[in-house]
Formats: structure tokens, C-alpha cells, sequence
């Protein structure tokens, strides 16, 4: 019997991971893939409300109509960072985000 | 959900997905990475599948495996001394104790709530989901077109290299 709080596990111990990632890998790309997985992990959590929610209010088309926004988004996001990561790698030959440290007294 | 074959479903969807999410946390080599990303986002899309979402599990292949993991992947290749052997910052200690706390925290709250669910499918198909955004969630849909395309500009301004940026001046 596979139910709600099995999903959520999942998608808590997903996004743990993603955060995990996203804090300690140094090459500004690792700390991109993180959030990512982060924004999935999201994404099962609100489907698997979707599926599951129960009663008068519930409307279980919200969550999937809501998954498709953070995919956009993470997909704007993913274009936007990757230039700035391949920007930042032309002018200063490193990504890792300890050494971008210019405006730092 | 009940039966054997969705509990199956989803132990083996769960290994798959966590192991390789560990993979990307462990390897050092960001290729290597990339390539446990792209079995992840596979895991969540069989996810979606078996929430019975799936044209989201359908835009999860194409948008996540098709398209972010070959744009993660073209960055990789394009910054090549940057790839190999990364190690974690100094505040890996610090970051990988508040994910674990974060984890006990939310596990915490998950299984201490008394969720009242439903099982039956609430049988949505795709043709509600283009009712939905194109009547209650127009607006938004309207404005995550607007920032995809100027994220798209953005990145496209963000990478020209300054050759390029000279002639334009010039003409």
C-alpha cells in the first residue's frame, strides 16, 4: 500500500539531497545540478498532493497547472545561470564559487 | 495504490532516484555528475508516471533530460579546466549538517501529520490541464512566456563573446 507520505518521504529526502549538493559542491555548475534536484523534489510533492488531496476544495488540476510554472522557471533559471557560469569562466579561467570572492574587502 | 505492481514501481523508483542523486553528491568528476543528473530526472519522471501525471512526466523528459541536462552538459565541456576534481567548498560540513536537519526535521512533520487521502485516481487528463492554464491560470501562463523569452535573450547577450560584441558596435 503505497501512499501520500511515502511520496512526500521521497520528495523530503530528495530536496535534502539537492541542498546538500547545492552547499557544498565548489564548481558553480555542482551548485546549478543541486537546485535542480531541488526543484524536482518540489515537483513530487506537489503532484503527489495533487493526486491524493481529498475533499469539497480540493482542486487536483492546482497542482499540476503549478509544476508546469516551476518547470518553466527552472528552465529559464538553467539558461540563465549556465551563461553566467561560462561568462564568468572566460574572464576569470575558474568556477569555483570559493574563488569568486572580487567584491570582498 | 494498491497491489503489488505500483509498490514495486515505487521502491525501485526510489532507489534508482536517491542512489543516483547520492551519485551526484559523491563523484568529483562533474561529467560523471551530469550523467547521475540525468538518471535522476529519469527516476522523478517515472515519479510523475506513476502519480498519474503524465504530460508532466512527458515535459519532464523533454524539458529536463532533453534540454537542461544537454545545457549542464554543453557548460561542463565549454569551461574544461573547471571539471575535473572538484572538491567540496569549506562550508560542505556546515551545509551537509543542515540538510541532514532539514531531512529529520521535514520526515518529522510528513509522518506526524494526519493527512486525510484519498485513492482513487481523480482521473485529470491532459485536456484539463490545458483548460486550466489557458482559463484560471492565464495570466501566469502568459507571464512565464515572457520570462522564458527574456531568459532566453538574457543567456544569448550573457555568452556572446566580445569579438562579436565589437562588430556589433561597429555596424
Amino acid at each position: 500500500m503505497i501512499g501520500l507520505e511515502h511520496f512526500l518521504t521521497v520528495g523530503a529526502l530528495l530536496f535534502a539531497l539537492g541542498l546538500a549538493i547545492a552547499l557544498s559542491k565548489r564548481n558553480a555548475i555542482g551548485v546549478l545540478m543541486g537546485v535542480e534536484i531541488m526543484l524536482n523534489a518540489v515537483n513530487i510533492t506537489l503532484l503527489a498532493f495533487s493526486r491524493f488531496s481529498s475533499g469539497e476544495l480540493s482542486r487536483p488540476i492546482a497542482g499540476q497547472t503549478f509544476v508546469v510554472f516551476v518547470i518553466t522557471v527552472a528552465a529559464a533559471e538553467a539558461a540563465v545561470a549556465l551563461a553566467l557560469a561560462v561568462s564568468v569562466y572566460r574572464n576569470r579561467q575558474t568556477i569555483d564559487v570559493d574563488k569568486l570572492n572580487l567584491l570582498k574587502s | 495504490m494498491d497491489g503489488a505492481g505500483p509498490a514495486i514501481a515505487f521502491w525501485a523508483l526510489s532507489f534508482l532516484t536517491l542512489i543516483s542523486a547520492g551519485g551526484v553528491m559523491a563523484v568529483r568528476n562533474l561529467f560523471h555528475a551530469v550523467l547521475f543528473l540525468i538518471v535522476t530526472f529519469i527516476g522523478v519522471a517515472g515519479f510523475f508516471l506513476l502519480l498519474s501525471a503524465e504530460f508532466i512526466a512527458m515535459a519532464q523528459v523533454i524539458i529536463y533530460v532533453g534540454a537542461i541536462a544537454v545545457l549542464v552538459l554543453f557548460a561542463v565541456l565549454l569551461t574544461p579546466r573547471a571539471g575535473r576534481d572538484n572538491g567540496e567548498t569549506r562550508w560542505a560540513a556546515p551545509g551537509i549538517l543542515l540538510a541532514i536537519a532539514l531531512a529529520v526535521v521535514l520526515l518529522f512533520a510528513v509522518n506526524d501529520t494526519n493527512w486525510t487521502t484519498i485513492d482513487e485516481d481523480p482521473g485529470l487528463v491532459v485536456a484539463d490541464l490545458g483548460r486550466a492554464l489557458l482559463s484560471t491560470w492565464v495570466l501566469p501562463f502568459e507571464i512565464a512566456s515572457v520570462l522564458l523569452t527574456a531568459a532566453l535573450v538574457g543567456a544569448i547577450m550573457l555568452v556572446r563573446s566580445p569579438e562579436e560584441e565589437a562588430e556589433d558596435a561597429l555596424a
